[in-house]
Order: C-alpha cells, then sequence, then structure tokens
C-alpha cells in the first residue's frame, strides 16, 4: 500500500523570487487591514464592549425579526441588534452597554423577558443569557491585550534561544503579520470579535510559528550543510523541501477546521472561522512572509565549529 | 531509533490502554460506570456549563457598603469616647469611607486624639506586623479638624472576610436548591464565582441577589413620614405598595442573626403562604419581654430596607416563635424561608458578568461537538490513509490512541470540556498528524537519497524530532498563555489544546515509531511503501 504524493518530489519553486510580489501582497493587505480596522473598526462582541446577549428560540415557527426588532427596540435600551443565530428560530438578540454601572444590564434583562412575554406569550425559549458589565469588559480587552503581546514575546524568546536573532525576528514579522490581517479580516467581514477570537488568535500564533519553525529548521540545517551555497537558493531549498509537508498538515488541520465551521454550531463558528483564515494566513507568512525577511536580515553563515563536528560525527 | 527495549514496548503499551481505561467510563451510563469494578476509574469527563447547561456569574462584594457600616460604629465609638471624656466636638459624621470632626476648643485636641487613637485595636490578620498595625488611621487636618479612616491592613481584612462569609451564606442559599456540583470561589480581591448547573440564571439571581438582613422594628405612628423625622428614627417603605411609608426608631429589637430556623408554609386560618420562623434563646427572651409591654402597638418586619409586615402585637409573643404573613406566593415564602435560614450577607453583591446556557443549547452543542469531532476525524484518517498507505495507518492507529489518551487524560484531571474545548481536540487531531507528516516526509526524502529503507526511516525520525519539539513547544508557549488568561469556555479550549500537543508527540513519534520497529522486524522490507 503506497500513498499518494500531492505535492511531487524535488520541486523547484522559486518562492524568494516572489519576494517582491508577495511584498506587494503583504503590504497590500497589512494597509487594507489597517484602514478597515480604523475605519470600520471591529464589530466588537460583549466581551470587550460590556452588554447583554440573550439567544431565544421561538417555539411557534420561524422568527418575525421586524416584530421582535419592534418590540426590543421599543424599550429604549440603547442600540439594540437581532439577527437569526443558525437557524430560523433562533434568534440572537444583542443590547448594548447600559450606562450607569453593573447593575443595569441586569434590569434591562428582565425589561426584555416582560416585552417577549407579552408580545410572545410563552412561546419563547430562552436558550443563553450573557451580560457582561463594564468592569470585565474592561478587564478582559487589558487581559487579551496582554495575552497576544506575551505570546508573541514568548516565541520572540524561545526563537532567539534556539536559533538566531534573524530568525526570530522573522518569524516574530510573520506572527504580527498574520494577527494584523486576521484582525482586518474579521473588520472586513464584520464577524463577532469576542473572547473566543483572542483564543483563535493565540493558536494562529502557535500554529504560524509552527509552520514558520518547521522552514527554519530546514534553513538551519541547510546552512550547516551547504556552506557556500547562495542564500537564495537555499531558502528556496529549504521551503520547496518542506513543501510536501507544509501543504499536508495544512490540509489536514483545514479539513478539521472546516468540519468544525459546517458541523460545530454557530458558538464556534467564529472561533473555526478565525483559525481557517489563520492557517491560510500563516501557511503563506512562513513562505513568504518570513523568508524573505529573513534573507533580507542576512545570517550569519560560519556556525560554531563545535556544533557542526558533532552533528557530522552523528551517524 | 528503531530498537525498542521489552520494558520500552511494555510502557508505551501500558500509557496507551491506560487511556483507554480511563476513557471508558464516559462510554458507559452513569450506572454501568459506578458498578464499574473498584479498580478501575470510573470518573466521568466533566461538561462545562455551556455544554452542560447552567449559570455563570461573577459577583462583587459591595466593598463601600462594609466599609461605611465599619466607620458607623466607630463614629459611635467616637462619640461616646469624646462624651466620656468631656472633650466638646461638632460635626462628627461619616463621609468618603472616613470619619470627621471637629474639636470645639483647640486646646483640646491632644486629648482628643489620645481619646480616639485608644480606640484603635490590632489587627489579627496581620501576619507579619503583628500587633503593631492598627485597624484606624487619626489624622489630624486642621487645628480642630480631625479625619479617621480604616488602615489599609484593617481594610484588606474587612473586605477578606466579608468575601469569604458572603461565599459561606451563598453556599447554604444554592444547596438549598438542591444541585449538584456548585461552584463558589473567591476571584481576585473582592469577587466570588458561582458556577451552578442545570439552574435557570432567574432562580439563582433571586436567592443571590438578596442581602437578607432582617430587622424586626418599633412603629412610631405619630410620627408624619412626610414630616421632621426625629434622629432615632428612620423612614421605609412598604414592599408592595412603595408609597406607604413608615416611621421606624432606627434601633432594630431584634436581627436575622438571633433566628435559628426559619420554614414556608400555610396559615391555619387564612391558608394564605406564610413563613414561620424560631428564635434562640436570646432572642426569644428579648421579643417575649418587647410584645409584653408593647402590646396594642404595631412593630415592622424589614427585610433589606422594606417593610415585609407590620403586624399589631395582640398579646405577649413568648416561647420564640412567630410567623410573617406579607402577601407572600407559595414561592415567595419559599425563597425567603431559603434566604432567612442561611443568614444575612455582609453586604449586597453586584452581578459584573452573567452567562448561562439553556440545557436544550447545551444538548445541541454537545451533538453539534460530537459530529464535527467524528466527521473531522474521518475526514483526517482517510486523507492520511490516502497520502502515506501502511504508515498513513500506522498514523492513524496513533491518532485513535491519541484521542483516547486525550480523554483519558481529560477524565483522569477532572477537567472541564468546553464546546470550544471540543473545538481545541478537533484542532489537536488536524495538527497532531503534522509530527507524523514531518516524520513521513523526511523518510521520503531520505530513501530518495538512496538510504536503504531501514537507515531512512532512522534518519527519518531522528532528524524531524528537533523539528517536532520546537514547532510544538511554540504552540504549546501560546496555549499555556490563553489557560493563564482565559475563564471558562476559553479555558476548556486551552486546556484541550495543551493535552492534545503533550499527547500527540508522544503517540506520533512514540507509537508510529513502534509499529514501523514491529513492521521492519516482521516483514525485512526491501523498500518502503511511503
Amino acid at each position: 500500500m503506497k500513498g499518494f504524493k500531492f505535492v511531487p518530489a524535488g520541486t523547484k519553486i522559486p518562492f524568494i523570487g516572489f519576494r517582491y510580489i508577495s511584498l506587494a501582497l503583504s503590504i497590500f493587505m497589512l494597509v487594507a487591514s489597517a484602514g478597515l480596522f480604523f475605519t470600520k473598526g471591529l464589530n466588537y462582541g460583549i466581551d470587550f464592549l460590556g452588554g447583554t446577549t440573550i439567544e431565544i428560540k421561538t417555539l411557534d415557527g420561524p422568527a418575525d425579526l421586524t416584530k421582535l426588532r419592534s418590540t426590543v427596540g421599543s424599550l429604549g435600551l440603547g442600540d439594540v441588534q437581532l439577527q437569526t443565530f443558525g437557524a430560523p428560530d433562533e434568534v440572537l438578540i444583542k443590547i448594548q452597554a447600559q450606562t450607569g454601572g453593573d447593575g443595569n444590564a441586569q434590569s434591562s434583562i428582565d425589561a426584555v423577558k416582560a416585552a417577549l412575554a407579552v408580545s410572545n406569550g410563552d412561546q419563547i425559549e430562552y436558550r443563553a443569557v450573557e451580560v457582561v458589565g463594564p468592569t470585565v469588559s474592561g478587564e478582559l480587552v487589558t487581559d487579551s491585550i496582554i495575552a497576544v503581546c506575551l505570546a508573541i514575546g514568548a516565541v520572540l524568546l524561545y526563537i532567539w534561544v534556539r536559533f538566531e536573532w534573524q530568525f526570530s525576528v522573522a518569524a516574530v514579522v510573520a506572527l504580527v503579520h498574520d494577527v494584523a490581517i486576521t484582525i482586518g479580516f474579521f473588520s472586513l467581514l464584520q464577524l463577532d470579535f469576542n473572547i473566543s477570537i483572542i483564543a483563535a488568535l493565540l493558536t494562529i500564533v502557535g500554529y504560524s510559528l509552527n509552520d514558520t519553525v518547521v522552514v527554519f529548521d530546514r534553513v538551519r540545517e541547510f546552512l550547516r550543510k551547504y556552506k557556500k551555497m547562495d542564500m537564495t537558493e537555499l531558502l528556496d531549498l529549504s521551503i520547496n523541501s518542506t513543501l510536501s509537508r507544509t501543504i499536508l498538515t495544512s490540509v489536514t488541520t483545514l479539513i478539521a477546521l472546516l468540519s468544525l465551521v459546517i458541523f460545530g454550531g454557530e458558538v464556534i463558528k467564529g472561533l473555526s472561522l478565525a483559525m481557517i483564515w489563520g492557517v491560510i494566513i500563516g501557511t503563506y507568512s512562513s513562505v513568504f512572509v518570513a523568508s524573505p525577511i529573513l534573507l533580507a536580515l542576512g545570517v550569519k553563515r560560519d556556525w560554531s565549529k563545535n556544533k557542526v563536528t558533532s552533528e557530522a560525527t552523528n551517524p | 531509533m528503531l530498537h525498542f527495549s521489552v520494558w520500552k514496548t511494555t510502557l508505551i503499551l501500558l500509557v496507551s490502554m491506560a487511556g483507554a481505561l480511563f476513557t471508558l467510563p464516559n462510554l458507559l451510563s452513569d450506572e454501568q460506570a459506578q458498578n464499574l469494578p473498584s479498580f478501575m476509574p470510573s470518573n466521568k469527563l466533566h461538561l462545562g456549563l455551556d455544554l452542560k447547561g447552567g449559570s455563570h456569574l461573577l459577583l462583587q462584594v459591595q466593598i463601600g457598603v462594609i466599609i461605611t457600616e465599619r466607620m458607623e460604629a466607630t463614629k459611635d465609638d467616637i462619640r461616646s469616647s469624646l462624651r466620656e471624656k468631656k472633650i466638646g466636638y461638632t460635626g462628627l459624621k461619616v463621609a468618603d469611607q472616613s470619619v470627621t470632626l471637629k474639636v470645639r476648643d483647640a486646646i483640646q485636641m491632644e486629648d482628643a486624639l489620645i481619646a480616639i487613637k485608644g480606640l484603635s485595636q490590632p489587627v489579627t490578620t496581620s501576619l507579619l506586623q503583628g500587633a503593631s498595625v492598627r485597624d484606624i488611621v487619626v489624622t489630624q487636618t486642621s487645628d480642630t479638624a480631625i479625619t479617621v479612616a480604616l488602615s489599609d491592613e484593617e481594610r484588606i481584612s474587612r473586605v477578606k472576610s466579608a468575601v469569604l462569609q458572603s461565599i459561606e451564606i451563598l453556599r447554604r442559599r444554592i444547596d438549598e436548591l438542591g444541585t449538584t456540583e456548585p461552584t463558589i470561589q473567591p476571584q481576585g480581591d473582592d469577587r466570588i464565582l458561582v458556577q451552578v448547573p442545570g439552574v435557570e440564571p432567574d432562580a439563582l439571581k433571586n436567592i443571590i441577589g438578596k442581602t437578607a438582613k432582617l430587622t424586626f422594628h418599633e412603629v412610631d405612628s405619630r410620627t408624619d413620614p412626610n414630616g421632621i423625622i426625629p434622629g432615632d428614627s428612620f423612614v421605609l417603605p412598604d414592599i408592595e405598595n412603595k408609597a406607604q411609608l413608615y416611621v421606624l426608631k432606627k434601633r432594630a429589637i431584634l436581627t436575622g442573626e438571633n433566628l435559628v430556623d426559619a420554614q414556608a408554609g400555610f396559615s391555619q386560618q387564612t391558608s394564605e403562604a406564610i413563613v414561620s420562623f424560631k428564635f434562640d434563646t436570646a432572642g426569644a427572651k428579648k421579643f417575649g419581654n418587647y410584645t409584653a409591654s408593647h402590646v396594642g402597638e404595631p412593630f415592622a418586619i424589614v427585610l433589606d430596607n422594606e417593610v415585609i409586615s407590620a403586624p399589631r402585637i395582640n398579646e405577649a409573643i413568648r416561647g420564640g416563635s412567630g410567623q410573617i404573613s406579607g402577601n407572600f406566593t407559595v414561592e415567595g415564602a419559599n425563597e425567603l424561608s431559603i434566604l432567612l435560614r442561611a443568614g444575612a450577607l455582609p453586604a449586597p453583591l453586584d452581578i459584573l458578568e452573567e452567562r448561562s446556557v439553556g440545557p436544550s443549547l447545551g444538548a445541541d452543542s454537545v451533538e453539534a461537538g460530537k459530529i464535527a469531532s467524528i466527521v473531522g476525524v474521518v475526514g483526517v484518517v482517510l486523507f492520511i490513509l490516502f497520502s502515506y498507505g501502511l504508515f498513513g495507518l500506522f498514523a492513524n492507529i496513533a491518532l485513535m490512541i491519541n484521542l483516547l489518551l486525550i480523554f483519558g487524560v481529560l477524565s483522569l484531571l477532572q477537567a472541564t470540556l468546553t464546546l470550544p474545548g471540543i473545538a481545541g481536540i478537533v484542532l489537536t487531531i488536524g495538527m497532531a498528524v503534522d509530527a507524523n507528516v514531518l516524520i513521513f516526509e523526511r523518510i521520503r526524502e531520505e530513501a530518495r537519497n538512496g538510504k536503504s529503507p531501514i537507515a531512512a526511516i532512522e534518519t527519518g525520525y531522528n532528524r524531524a524530532l528537533t523539528t517536532i519539539l520546537d514547532a510544538n513547544i511554540t504552540t504549546f508557549i501560546a496555549a499555556a498563555i490563553l489557560f493563564y488568561l482565559g475563564t471558562g469556555p476559553v479555558k476548556g479550549f486551552a486546556v484541550t489544546l495543551s493535552i492534545g500537543i503533550i499527547t500527540s508527540v508522544f503517540t506520533a513519534f512514540v507509537v508510529t515509531r513502534l509499529l514501523v520497529s514491529v513492521w521492519i522486524r516482521r516483514k525485512r522490507p526491501k523498500s518502503i511503501p511511503i
């Protein structure tokens, strides 16, 4: 039983040769992300803005959004958004943060429940209620920023210890690139940006780095092996020889993630979508961002003699 | 690399079997799991609130109330102390969590300071400084003005004890709901996390949202509630009809602390819902004496600053039991009896965050998670089989063992499985094969470079190891940070991701290597089918 090779052996794709095109593409995506972020902004969830979400199910058939909207909208709770959530009889009601302290969000739920009891009687099932007060949402914003920065800092340090500083910088630039463009992706599609998206961002950090490390490991190996090879050629060789792995791993991860998007339900759709995007952009960046940066920074070619000899004596 | 000693092989098999053994209870019904022989593990996975349904509340103790109450007491102490020492003062009041006053005659300032400082007590909970830390800080702010505030240590100790006391009261109240495994724990300095599976948030909020401070007061029927109120009295509204006001004496006849029991029931005469209660001995005596000397007058039963009932005393009530009838519904009477039995909270609690999931959404999520996992696993397994043939089979066996290990470890640690946690497992499945892909690709490469099968496999595993470790450690760092940051469901994601990374490195690197080595010994292959 022999396997099927999705990527033929010995490909010689001049990835590094595409670096100006990829540079243009990356800059375009980064600028677009920044532009979207500052104009359109993110569709922040209640985790970060504070507020209330109420997920209801109408037991008497598909929900009448217009009617529900006018019922809930007339309560004077400020900005209220309603949307179906996975099925026509499931509705997510999102109410903006109420002014005047943590207690007022609670009374907003009571008001909605009372109004819906009048308009729909007992044909409403409350599937989930989330209330995040201003205190907690403020802390979640800080904690999230700290976590993402901490994660990037920690891996910067790890790569620095394991490789040279040039590798570390290249990997982290690729990471920041991935995180920034993922945020742009969320701004473009106006997907709910909540705490589970931060979880996705951190996983993307891990995944993207995983990819970059695999390529860099190979670069390091070839640097020792082919001492005279041109750096561009060496990087191309490294990327090509890990290409099959890069693609296979991306495909298996995408299979798993697609299954989550399609079958996993609305609650984790955002998380799964973010990660799918992250896998794509992470794979792109390890080939087209991290490696060209490594080329631009230049690496020390004479690795310490000890390492080379110990490697050589290893059977 | 391909040689496995007997003990190593045994160890690998044992670990894999342990994974299966710890996963097993999850496949059985509760009853079957309990009937397993005692040497076998019977712990099931802990489902998070998002899968089981239930309520999560993050509460904050209103510190201001506690400090103000404490300062009121200090104010009274200061008043009696200054009176006793015959020191004239004006404007004694509590403002901004401290007591301020002015000494009439600046000459008496020294005496006043000494008198007030004499009231201070050592803070008992301060471990290091011992008795040197006092509970109040007295500062002279001008020739005649004095400010008294709590010391930081006293403040911290007050908050701490209020949180612990609140937790104790909450536990008693929530236990009355008859739920299983509520989580009630302190968070940060002044917060309490309450997680109760299977309970509607409204029911929960009803019983934790009330301070339940019960007091009995003398009613001053002669004073007009809208007129001038004497200094020793205050005005409170009726719980039902807020327009009806009562003038009450500030000094409580009795408080809820004197209660030993409270039960909901029905009045024998009117058959309406009532709450009957019983005082302790001291309370019974006080209440008996009071009612004996106030026959014909009304008294008020006050709960959280609202009058629930103001009955007239028909005769002296001795024996220490009584009942409250205040237009209760049956649930209302039941709730009040629970609150009275559990006791009063030291201060009101604010709800900072609420996340509740109904049982139907929880069940839907479990179902969705199951289907997504199965489809994901089957997809990955088929793809790997297609890509690597026989070696793909080895990788898939490793993947199955990996799943058993993940579920086994989760059951063993009694970690909480949430919906994002399931996503973490599915993601791990996708990423777990990465290690095998790295190895197999390397073997392909080495074989292409003309190495013999065994040499190619040896080198493949050897060379891939550092890459696998580097790649997984970086993901692990991110997962660990997420665990530190996250709460609830997101934390569940970090947990499964971290466990999955560790188990997948083990299965991909060790288990497949064992399978490959057994295969090589049996078949002595001339080429590698990869």
